[in-house]
């Protein structure tokens, strides 16, 4: 088979420290948090009242959705999806016209963890109160887990495939991979791919109940995300949404598109919840896998790889990620690449994690540079001994960069990892 | 209320969902809201439901499925005001 090579050509996000790539790129780069305090989670009695939720007024909803596709909405995920999508589309060089002709070039996958739990939950009252003839027409458009990709896919006119995938909390980064597939194979000139997720009580009250969620820092929020410090003690709850155009090397060349970067190849696998693997725990032998096999399909070496963007939560977990990393590279202590994580300053977007993480590991291939990990200043002692110090920067550090290695990891035991160039 | 007041009123309902805004403007009873007004079928059902609640009027299966001009609107709304 012929295989294209699949650029990136357009970028749009939706993350709580900033809105916009442009205002993101600035924010990472100065290890902005998008982390709150929520009152309501409070009202409700939860233990972690803290959370990541990107800030978008009425004037900027007004500027993506029309006063029709906004009557009776009640999707955030949708919303930040739509928004992070169009940005991206449009950034990528293309006119979004509602007129335009169906292009059967360019496809999407778009994931998601669930979709429009508020506007289900609206449903369900008025269900229970018998009232199913009042829910009208869009409660189905909201809460089927493809909403994302009906509203987007009709918005921008795609012709080619048009789905949803979802695999929990690798959703985004299993996203990238699918549509980069097709690219590659020639089923589609480009793909728009990338993941949201709904923010708020109803989508993380049940981590909530199991306890996985920090309930520390509620007083210093900013503080309270703290991926592979010593003081970590859960995740913090994020949402919004992040988007990439994929593009074969020929078409962004023939259209004289801006490249952001390449994607080399990747992996997808699950640990099947075997050898250690459980619903909620990563059998580590599959990780470390799926990483071995994201390196051979990008046709690199490990030794090649400059920087590590993890999916490190801030749970009692980011130890292990970490030595599954040293164990798939074969590099150790001073020889393991810089590792950073997101994280930090938005929370676990969940859905939208590996999508808008994606979005800011290839603006640090474009620029060059490695963002920080904020609330890292006292290491983990059981990731010290797997590696320096100094590969976990605290602070934005301008550097020379061919390639990082993206992971993302979901429960169901599934796992997924890109591999991005400099272009 | 009189049957102009009774087309002001719909007009307005039917604003956010008219897709052509040259045949909302010269809206008259003659008006399809399908083929004239280009509303997306789906969103009949979400017209039906601000008809209820402007008119304080519940709209049965059999009449909601004849809702599809302004005529048949006012008409179903004029039965069913009576009714009330």
């Amino acid at each position: 088979m012929n295989k294209h090579r699949v650029v990136i050509t357009g970028m749009g996000v939706v993350a709580p420290n900033a809105v916009g790539l442009e205002n993101f790129f600035k924010a990472i780069q100065k290890g902005r948090s998008g982390v709150t305090f929520h009152q309501k989670l409070k009202d409700l009695k939860f233990s972690c009242c803290i959370g990541g939720i990107p800030a978008i007024d009425k004037e900027l909803k007004n500027q993506y959705l029309t006063p029709l596709q906004l009557r009776g909405f009640d999707s955030a995920g949708i919303l930040y999806g739509c928004i992070a999508g169009m940005d991206a589309w449009q950034d990528a060089g293309f006119i979004i016209d509602k007129n335009s002709k169906t292009d059967y070039d360019s496809g999407m996958v778009f994931g998601s963890g669930t979709s429009g739990v508020e506007k289900f939950r609206e449903a369900i009252y008025k269900l229970d109160n018998y009232k199913v003839r009042r829910l009208g027409s869009t409660v189905v458009l909201q809460t089927m887990a493809s909403g994302i990709s009906a509203y987007l896919g009709g918005i921008l006119g795609l012709g080619n495939q048009v789905t949803t995938n979802s695999s929990a909390c690798s959703t985004g980064t299993e996203a990238i991979l699918m549509g980069f597939e097709r690219v590659q194979s020639g089923k589609a000139l480009r793909m728009l791919v990338g993941s949201c997720s709904d923010d708020g009580a109803y989508i993380w009250g049940g981590f909530d109940a199991m306890r996985v969620m920090t309930y520390n820092h509620n007083e210093t929020p900013e503080k309270g995300s703290k991926p592979m410090s010593a003081e970590a003690s859960g995740f913090v709850p994020g949402s919004g949404a992040g988007a990439l155009v994929l593009e074969s090397l020929e078409s962004a060349l023939e259209r004289k598109a801006s490249i952001y970067a390449e994607v080399l190849g990747g992996n997808i696998n699950s640990g099947g919840q075997r050898s250690g693997g459980t619903l909620t725990a990563p059998n580590s032998q599959a990780v470390q896998k799926c990483i071995i096999d994201a390196i051979k399909d990008a046709n690199t070496k490990s030794s090649e790889i400059d920087a590590i963007n993890g999916h490190l939560t801030a749970t009692i977990k980011d130890p292990l990620e970490i030595e599954n990393w040293t164990k798939a590279l074969q590099r150790k202590g001073k020889e393991f690449p810089i590792i950073n994580s997101l994280k930090s300053m938005i929370g676990h977007c969940l859905a939208a994690a590996g999508s808008i993480e994606s979005v800011a590991t290839v603006l640090q291939l474009k620029h060059q540079f490695i963002f920080p990990n904020i609330n890292c200043n006292e290491i983990h002692p059981d990731i010290l001994k797997l590696i320096s110090k100094e590969k976990i920067p605290t602070k934005m550090t301008p550097k020379k960069l061919n390639i990082i290695a993206k992971a993302s990891f979901g429960f169901g035991d599934v796992n997924g990892c890109i591999i991005f160039k400099k272009y | 209320m009189t049957r102009k007041e009774l087309i002001t009123s719909l007009k307005k309902i039917i604003k956010p969902y008219s897709q052509n805004q040259e045949a909302f403007k010269n809206l008259s009873e003659g008006t399809d809201f399908i083929n004239d007004l280009k509303i997306n079928s789906a969103n009949l059902v979400d017209i039906i439901l601000d008809v209820e609640d402007e008119f304080g009027i519940e709209i049965d299966n059999e009449s909601m499925e004849k809702m599809l001009s302004v005529k048949s609107a006012i008409n179903i709304i004029e039965t069913k005001l009576a009714e009330s």
